[in-house]
């Protein structure tokens, strides 16, 4: 059953994930794009876009001083998206899978750079789930779509290491799994926070933006 | 027709060497990573046992597998295997034609009832009553389920009779199936391989004579000491594709310099096979030595699996095409239904009642 199972993971699989995925992100996006705002008769005070963009930019390095979240949070979190970003876009197997789907390709970050970057970001995973469960505010904070995003996150990451890393299982049910995990990933992805991925930018900009109108450079 | 004689006699009457015969028993134990000391007792036991009737079925192949075994090496070990056992049908190799040839088949079926080892290689069709392939004007179909019932067990020779191989490949239009989706009351053992390594052949039936058994066998019914590992367990490129180094196109430097054929469609990780070790023409080497990937050939549906040359993360299906007409679905539905919000938006304030003074001042 292994091979067939594999065979269904890399294409009915992969397509019903990938269709849920795009109309839901894209849906979702969209949607929030057309909400439209009024127009602003004020009379503006410097530029939507420069604001906009430069908001989307800043925001990615937090103070840790000016923030509510606290260090641990600001420094677990960024650690978590950095590693899984560089293994996500910078291992060989996944930009070869980018190729396939998408005809471009970049070159590849050594493996020992790669391992480093899943390890971390598995680590900082693990600090934050532990974080959550210890911090008596956050405990309370968490719902079960906190546990559940983190979970989905989490398995790509595991199942993948455990793969190049030759743990546990064979190849094949591990690379059915890493395949099946990242599948739910992305079909929950645009009905749950994990939809962050795109609209976090679309926010970040849409109160850069409405700074930059009123001439509010930060 | 009389008893079969015993493998000593016949190796003797043609001259061979009880060194060679030595030899070949102890490579024997050694592929089957038997204990040390098994290759004696092998011999003892091989030279002994009376050489059992095969009828071997040739359905829908390609004459690949025979050509594996027939055209092994010579004199190699694997050839040994037509001294081992008494070849009492086989199209392609036997003399006889026409009723003769059937005749024959029937005969040994007949005498060596409930002892004879039926070797079948090729797929079965089943559809339309199995009108697709037929021999001597009877099908396949009907002709495995004769011969299965007096079999002792059954050797699938090949991906085609152990899985459906290419004939059961997408849209499969003759109903191809394998031996074991038919026959479920005898011992069947799968020697996968589009051909199967001639040598493990051999060493299968080598160990049924030996131990009157079958050997340990795989959830996929293919002997665990030749199918235990896949090919990128023991590929001599796996040092590479540990550190990320692959080859991108077939001439480029790192194929020069030996990289991983990973990215150049290379299946041997999800394929279970003794090529890296056993290799093939008389140990010569294995394909991926030769610079080509292994292409999953002792796995099923092998052919459904995608491009030969698509690296495994690639997709088997048409994944781009499908977010594309996702992405206009997704994006025509949120047009629509702002609109929709809009438009209640719109009656909603259309409908409110303008607030007055007098409606403030209250009564
Ligand atoms: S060439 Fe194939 S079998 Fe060998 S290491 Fe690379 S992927 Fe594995
Ligand atoms: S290397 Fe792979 S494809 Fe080639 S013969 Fe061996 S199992 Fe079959």
């Amino acid at each position: 059953m292994e091979q067939e199972m594999l065979l269904w993971v890399r294409g009915t699989g992969l397509q019903i994930a990938a269709a849920v995925f795009v109309v839901g992100m894209v849906y979702r996006m969209l949607h929030l794009l057309l909400l439209g705002r009024k127009m602003s008769l004020a009379q503006p005070r410097g530029s939507e876009w420069s604001g906009g963009l430069r908001t989307m930019w800043r925001r990615s390095f937090v103070s840790t001083k000016l923030s509510a979240r606290g260090n641990f949070t600001v420094i677990a979190g960024f650690i978590f998206h950095i590693g899984f970003f560089v293994t996500l876009f910078f291992l060989g197997q996944h930009i070869a899978l980018f190729r396939a789907v998408l005809g471009l390709h970049w070159p590849a970050l050594p493996r020992g750079v790669i391992d480093i970057s899943a390890v971390l970001a598995i680590g900082a995973m693990v600090a934050l789930l532990v974080h959550r469960f210890v911090d008596p505010v956050k405990r309370l904070l968490s719902d079960y779509q906190d546990y559940l995003t983190w979970a989905l996150s989490f398995l790509p990451l595991l199942t993948g290491f455990m793969l190049l890393r030759k743990i546990g299982f064979d190849y094949i049910t591990l690379l059915t799994l890493h395949i099946a995990s990242v599948e739910m990933l992305l079909v929950a992805a645009p009905f749950t926070k994990l939809a962050h991925m795109f609209s976090t930018f679309i926010s970040r900009w849409y109160n850069g933006a409405v700074n930059g109108f009123k001439g509010i450079n930060i | 027709m009389k008893e079969h004689e015993t493998l000593e006699q016949r190796l003797h009457e043609q001259g061979i060497s009880r060194r060679s015969f030595l030899k070949f028993c102890a490579a024997m134990a050694t592929m089957m990573a038997l204990p040390p000391g098994s290759a004696s007792a092998i011999a003892a036991t091989l030279a002994k046992v009376n050489r059992p009737s095969v009828i071997w079925l040739s359905f829908q192949e390609c004459t690949g597998c025979t050509e594996s075994l027939t055209r092994s090496h010579s004199p190699a070990l694997e050839s040994l295997i037509f001294d081992m056992i008494s070849l009492d049908y086989h199209h392609t190799l036997q003399a006889a034609s026409g009723f003769a040839a059937e005749q024959s088949r029937e005969d040994a079926m007949k005498e060596f009832h409930g002892k004879y080892l039926l070797l079948v290689d090729g797929s079965i069709p089943i559809k339309d009553g199995g009108v697709y392939s037929t021999i001597a004007g009877r099908t396949n179909l009907d002709m495995l389920l004769e011969a299965a019932k007096g079999a002792a067990a059954i050797v699938a020779v090949g991906s085609c009779a152990a899985f459906g191989g290419l004939p059961n490949a997408q849209p499969n239009p003759t109903g191809a199936v394998a031996v074991s989706d038919l026959i479920k009351d005898k011992p069947i053992i799968n020697i996968s391989g589009c051909p199967p390594i001639p040598a493990v052949i051999t060493g299968v039936l080598a160990h049924y004579l030996t131990f009157g058994a079958l050997p340990a066998l795989d959830d996929r019914g293919r002997p665990k000491a030749f199918y235990g590992e896949t090919i990128h367990d023991r590929c001599y490129r796996r040092p590479f594709y540990d550190q990320g180094k692959f080859a991108k196109t077939f001439d480029d430097e790192g194929a020069r310099n030996g990289w991983c054929l990973y990215e150049l469609g290379c299946k041997g990780p999800t394929t279970h096979n003794a090529c890296a070790t056993t290799k093939w023409n008389g140990g010569t080497s294995f394909p991926i030595e030769s610079g080509h990937g292994c292409i999953g050939c002792s796995e099923p549906k092998f052919w459904d699996a995608g491009s030969f040359y698509a690296p495994l993360p690639a997709p088997t299906a048409d994944v781009a095409s499908v977010a594309k007409a996702a992405a206009a679905i997704g994006a025509g539905a949120a047009v629509a239904f702002s609109a929709l919000d809009r438009a209640k938006k719109n009656k909603v304030q259309q409908s409110r009642e303008k607030l007055t003074v007098d409606d403030l001042k209250g009564e």
